[in-house]
């Protein structure tokens, strides 16, 4: 499984690490980091955080 | 083959159409979507996708805002374009506006809400609503610049069309009720903060006003050329949004013993009350948040769709295959923003259920705004909400997990 979040959309909203925290981070400058090949037990957060992206800017690859 | 039917092809209906599949739903899923296209993005339609949707034509907004669906969804049947007028649940079949009647074994009700409209007659010309990508089309185009813009509601919507507006050249007026903007989605407080704010930037704030009657331009009688408030006052306008708030889409499950004030009415499973066979999801759902307390309320945030689908999707598809359901009951920690010139307004919780606001970091001087405010929102004591305007999202989950300590469900 590969997460990518296009970053010309991301707006730094946050959703995604509120969903997945394990793999999503707000860093203290307020911006994204991610972990691109999370362990596939966070499938379900991942897609959860996928859902609740305001700017629908993560996608997860198998 | 049994078949599962999703009435409404918005973002619920997607979501549902996703969840029913994570559920263990192999069988049919049939969609039935009023307007032509796929399941797509609302909230840009009063923001970047009303300013910059000029160039383009619909088709590539509709493409543009599509919902990415998941691969599990690609074998769901849509009809778009197709309304469904009328339902039998008894007899499991609902009926479109072309007169086909569609069986179902388990139904979704996801058919969302419309724009209310002003109850005054008058010019029908220059007069626009912003919900579907259909309205933006046709809003955009008359916004512009020089073009003088009277906004009748001073809500979310209201005020995201007034702020776009406004960034577009228009000269614009937004007219509410109330005695302040944002009341019921912020309070007084905050809501008189981005008020002051958005005055800031020429939008002319009439408060405490209601309208009266829409005039015609001299000569023009199907145009409207000015507003006319309950006090007198005359707005020259050539465009007029009613954001008045929205009405959930009903009518066609009537007749069915469903209570159907201000949408349907769920049980803690999020289904139809007295069906298992039915669910509803997204705006038109009304459930208890027992986070909060045991009132039914419909919340039309952009979460919910997703919130109630997961769920409910689950509740149908137990009730389908004689599954126990043993889940704790559906208790969502909703959230929603609002983006209004440079402010960025995030929420989390219901801070529209507090009796007391209190800022808690930030100043409260709208010139301020930009620079960051939290403010707690507390019903007799106990935090039900938080709002924070341009405060970084490294600080969102912290204030976030205050509500969900004292609101745990």
């Amino acid at each position: 499984m590969r997460v990518i979040v296009d970053r010309a959309l991301c707006d730094d909203h946050g959703q995604c690490e509120i969903a997945a925290p394990n793999v999503f981070r707000i860093g203290v400058d307020g911006k994204l980091e991610y972990d691109e090949r999370p362990d596939p037990s966070e499938r379900d957060a991942i897609e959860e955080a996928a859902d609740a992206c305001p700017l629908q800017a993560i996608l997860v690859q198998e | 083959m049994s078949r599962v039917v999703v009435v409404g092809a918005g973002m619920a209906g997607l979501r549902a159409a996703e969840q029913l599949r994570a559920s263990g739903w192999s069988d049919e899923i049939l969609v039935l979507g009023q307007e032509p296209h796929a399941p797509y993005n609302r909230p840009p339609l009063s923001k970047e996708a009303l300013s910059g949707m000029g160039a383009e034509d619909p088709q590539t907004w509709a493409d543009k805002l599509a919902f990415r669906q998941r691969p599990s969804v690609a074998d769901v049947e849509w009809r778009l374009g197709t309304e469904v007028v009328g339902a039998d649940l008894g007899a499991r079949r609902v009926t479109c506006a072309d007169g086909t009647e569609v069986g179902y074994d388990g139904l979704v009700i996801a058919s969302g809400i419309r724009s209310r409209r002003l109850s005054i007659d008058g010019p029908a010309g220059g007069r626009f609503t912003l919900r579907t990508l259909a309205d933006a089309v046709a809003l955009q185009p008359a916004l512009r610049p020089g073009a003088r813009v009277v906004v009748v509601g001073g809500g979310f919507i209201g005020c995201e069309v007034a702020a776009t507006a406004t960034a577009m050249g228009c000269r614009v007026t937004v007219v509410e009720p109330l005695s302040g903007c944002l009341q019921r989605g912020l309070g007084d407080l905050v809501g008189g903060l981005v008020q002051s704010y958005l005055s800031g930037y020429g939008i002319r704030m009439l408060t405490g006003r209601t309208v009266r009657d829409l005039h015609p331009v001299p000569g023009r009688p199907d145009r409207v050329g000015s507003v006319v408030l309950d006090d007198d006052t005359v707005l020259p306008a050539d465009v007029v949004v009613e954001a008045v708030g929205s009405t959930p889409n009903v009518e066609w499950l009537a007749d069915n013993g469903l209570d159907l004030t201000d949408g349907v009415l769920c049980d803690e499973r999020l289904r139809a009350v007295g069906r298992s066979d039915v669910v509803a999801v997204g705006d038109v759902a009304r459930f208890v948040n027992p986070r909060f307390d045991e009132v039914a309320r419909r919340v039309e945030h952009w979460c919910i769709p997703t919130d109630t689908a997961r769920f409910a999707a689950g509740s149908l598809v137990r009730a389908l295959h004689d599954l126990p359901d043993d889940r704790p009951r559906f208790a969502p920690m909703s959230s929603f923003w609002s983006d209004q010139l440079e402010l960025r307004i995030q929420s989390f919780g219901a801070p529209g259920l507090a009796d007391e606001v209190t800022v808690v970091d930030g100043s409260p001087d709208p010139c301020a705004l930009t620079d960051g405010l939290i403010a707690h929102y507390r019903r007799g004591g106990r935090l039900v909400g938080v709002v924070l305007v341009n405060v970084p999202a490294n600080r969102h989950r912290e204030q976030r997990e205050l509500v969900s300590a004292s609101c745990p469900g």
